[in-house]
C-alpha cells in the first residue's frame, strides 16, 4: 500500500538539518502502523512526505503502486486518497461542522449535496458528534473538532489514513474520545500510519511501531517486542524517558 | 494600563470638546465677518437642481405663418422667402414669444419654457460616484490577482506583481493621471482609430489611472490577508485533494477577506478623494464642478464648503456600509 525508499528530507531554515536520512519503509494494506520518537526526530517529515505535503528530496514513494515524487502524477487525486489528521485539527472556521465534512465531497468528489449529506450525517454520528452539525468549530471542545477533523477526512473515502501526533493539543479528558475514534478505525481495517506520544494505543493498536531518531528508522518491531524487549539503546532510552 | 479619569474630570472634558468645537466655528465667523463677505447660502440648492428656462430658437429666416396651440404644444410653423418652411413644437407650458406674421431671424427666441435640471454640483457627484464605482471594481478584481500572484510559486507571476505594485506606489498618482491622458489615450485612441474606428472617451482613462493605482495598494492588503491565514489551512485543503486555485477559493481567500475588508475600506475612502484630481483632464468630477459652480457664482465660501460635506457624506456612506459587512461576516 505504502512503499518509501531510500528517501531523503532536507531542511534548509533556518538551517541546514537532513530531516530524513535514507529513510526506507514498507507499510501494507489493512496495517496499523504506530511511529515513535523523540520531538526532532523527524516522524512528522516522514508522514507529511507521504501525502507530499512535504517534498522528498530523494527516493522514491509508492502509495498504492504510484510514484507521488513524479512530476506526472496528479498530486490531488493520490491525496483525495489519503486522509490527514493534524495535531491542531485544522478545520475551517468560517464553515460549520457539517459544510466542513461536505466541501471537498463536493468539489473534490463531485457528489451531490444530498450524497454528500447523507455521507456526513453518517460520519459525524460515526464520530459521536451529529447533534453539533450547525455549530461552528470555535464552539466546540478540542477534543470534538479533532473528531470533525477525522470525519472529514473520512468523507473522501480514503484507503489511507495519516494521523499527525493527533492526540498532542488535547486536554488529558479530551484524549480518550479521539483514540476510541481511531481504535474503531484500526478494527475496520483502515491502513493507518500514527505519530503519536500515546504509547498506550500504540500498544494496543499497532500492527508494527517504527522508532525514529535523527532523521533514521532506528528499530522496527511489533509492540510487544518494543515494550518488553527494545534491541537498541536509543530506543531504550526513550522508551525509559516516556514511560 | 489606561488611564483613569474620575465622572467629574470625564464631565469636564465632555463640555470641552464642545466648547473647543463651538470655538473654532465661532472664531472662523467671526473672522468672516471682518472682511467683505457677502454669504449667500441661498444660491446652494439651485447647484444641486435648477428651474433653468429653455428657449426655443428659429433656425432659420422668413416669416411666422401659423402658431397652431393644441392640448400638450403648439405648433409655430416658420415659412421662408423661398417656400420652405419649419415646425417647431412647444410644450403647452411654454410663453410664446412671437405672433402670427412676426418677421424671424435665425437665432430669434420663438418661444421658452421652465424645466427642473440636475444642477452643477449634482452632476459632478455623479460622476464621483460613478468614477469611484467603477475604479473599485476594477480595482478589487486587479487587487485578488495581484495578491495572489504576489506569493505564487511562480517567478514570472511573483515578479511582475511585484513590479507593478512597485512601479505604481512609488509615482505620484498626479502623474500617472497625466500618463494616462497625455501617452496612453493619444496611443491608444490612435491606434484604435486607426484599426477599429473608434475612440474611449477621456473619462475611461481616468477609471484606468484610478483602478490601477488603487489596484496597488489592494494587491499589498490581500496579499497580506492570504498571508495572514495559518497555513495549516492550506495544508488541511490540499490534503483533502483540492488543487491550489479550490483551496485558495473555498478556503483562504473567504478568511481573508474578513481580516482586510478594513484596510480595504480605508483604501477605498482614499480613491474616493483621489478621483478629485481627475478634475486636470476635464472629467467634470464634484471638485472640477465646484470650481466652474464659483468661477460663476463668486460664492467661494459656501460652495467649498458643500463640496466638502458631499464627499464627507459619500466616504461617510462606505465607511458604514464596510461596518455592516464586517459585523455580518463576524456573526459567524
Amino acid at each position: 500500500m505504502i512503499d518509501v525508499q531510500n528517501v531523503d528530507k532536507i531542511f534548509y531554515v533556518p538551517h541546514e538539518i537532513k530531516a530524513l536520512d535514507n529513510v526506507t519503509a514498507h507499510i501494507d494494506s489493512g496495517e496499523v502502523v504506530v511511529v515513535i520518537g523523540p520531538s526532532g526526530s523527524g516522524k512528522s517529515t516522514f508522514l507529511r512526505c507521504l501525502n507530499h505535503l512535504e517534498s522528498a528530496d530523494a527516493g522514491k514513494i509508492l502509495i498504492d503502486g504510484v510514484d507521488i515524487l513524479d512530476h506526472k502524477t496528479n498530486i490531488d487525486h493520490i491525496r483525495a486518497e489519503v486522509g490527514m489528521v493534524f495535531q491542531s485539527f485544522n478545520l475551517f472556521p468560517h464553515k460549520t461542522v457539517e459544510e466542513n465534512v461536505i466541501l471537498a465531497q463536493r468539489i473534490v468528489r463531485k457528489r451531490t449535496v444530498a450524497e454528500a449529506k447523507e455521507r456526513t450525517a453518517t460520519l459525524l454520528s460515526k464520530v459521536g458528534i451529529q447533534d453539533k452539525a450547525s455549530a461552528y468549530p470555535s464552539q466546540l471542545s478540542g477534543g470534538q473538532q479533532q473528531r470533525v477533523a477525522i470525519a472529514r477526512a473520512l468523507a473522501m473515502d480514503p484507503k489511507i489514513m495519516l494521523f499527525d501526533e493527533p492526540t498532542s493539543a488535547l486536554d488529558p479528558e479530551m484524549i480518550g474520545e479521539v483514540l476510541d475514534v481511531m481504535k474503531t478505525l484500526a478494527r475496520e481495517g483502515m491502513t493507518m500510519v500514527v505519530v503519536t506520544h500515546e504509547m498506550g494505543f500504540a500498544r494496543e493498536v499497532a500492527d508494527r511501531v517504527i522508532f525514529m531518531d535523527s532523521g533514521a528508522i532506528v528499530e522496527v518491531g511489533s509492540p510487544e517486542h518494543f515494550f518488553t524487549n527494545p534491541s537498541h539503546d536509543r530506543t531504550k532510552l526513550f522508551l525509559s524517558q516516556i514511560l | 494600563m489606561e488611564e483613569q479619569l474620575t465622572q467629574k474630570q470625564i464631565r469636564f472634558w465632555s463640555g470641552a470638546y464642545f466648547v473647543i468645537i463651538i470655538s473654532l466655528v465661532g472664531g472662523f465667523v467671526l473672522a468672516t465677518s471682518q472682511i467683505t463677505y457677502t454669504w449667500r447660502w441661498s444660491i446652494v440648492p439651485s447647484y444641486f437642481i435648477a428651474h433653468e428656462t429653455i428657449a426655443i430658437q428659429s433656425e432659420m429666416d422668413g416669416t411666422v405663418s401659423a402658431i397652431d396651440p393644441a392640448d400638450t404644444s403648439t405648433t409655430i410653423v416658420i415659412t421662408a422667402d423661398d417656400g420652405k418652411s419649419e415646425t417647431y413644437n412647444i410644450p403647452s407650458k411654454g410663453e410664446i414669444l412671437v405672433a402670427d406674421g412676426d418677421m424671424i431671424f435665425m437665432g430669434d427666441i420663438l418661444a421658452s419654457y421652465k424645466e427642473w435640471q440636475p444642477g452643477l454640483l449634482m452632476l459632478g457627484m455623479i460622476m464621483t460616484i460613478k468614477v469611484s464605482i467603477y475604479a473599485i471594481i476594477f480595482g478589487i478584481i486587479l487587487g485578488i490577482w495581484g495578491g495572489i500572484a504576489r506569493i505564487s510559486a511562480n517567478p514570472a507571476a511573483r515578479w511582475l506583481a511585484y513590479t507593478y505594485v512597485e512601479l505604481i506606489r512609488g509615482t505620484p498618482l498626479l502623474v500617472q493621471i497625466f500618463i494616462w491622458y497625455y501617452i496612453g489615450s493619444t496611443l491608444i485612441n490612435q491606434l484604435f482609430q486607426q484599426y477599429i474606428g473608434f475612440e474611449i472617451p477621456a473619462i475611461w482613462y481616468g477609471v484606468m489611472a484610478l483602478a490601477i493605482f488603487t489596484g496597488a495598494y489592494v494587491t499589498e492588503i490581500v496579499r497580506s490577508g492570504i498571508q495572514s491565514i495559518n497555513i495549516g489551512q492550506t495544508e488541511a485543503a490540499r490534503s483533502l485533494g483540492m488543487t491550489h486555485f479550490q483551496s485558495l477559493r473555498y478556503i483562504i481567500m473567504p478568511q481573508a477577506m474578513r481580516r482586510i475588508l478594513p484596510p480595504l475600506a480605508g483604501q477605498f475612502i482614499s480613491l474616493i478623494k483621489d478621483s478629485s484630481l481627475l478634475g486636470i483632464i476635464s472629467i467634470r468630477e464634484l471638485t472640477k464642478a465646484t470650481r466652474e459652480a464659483v468661477t460663476t457664482s463668486f460664492a467661494s465660501f459656501e460652495l467649498f464648503f458643500t463640496c466638502a460635506a458631499l464627499y464627507l457624506i459619500l466616504t461617510f456612506t462606505l465607511s458604514l456600509f464596510v461596518q455592516y459587512l464586517e459585523r455580518r461576516m463576524g456573526s459567524k
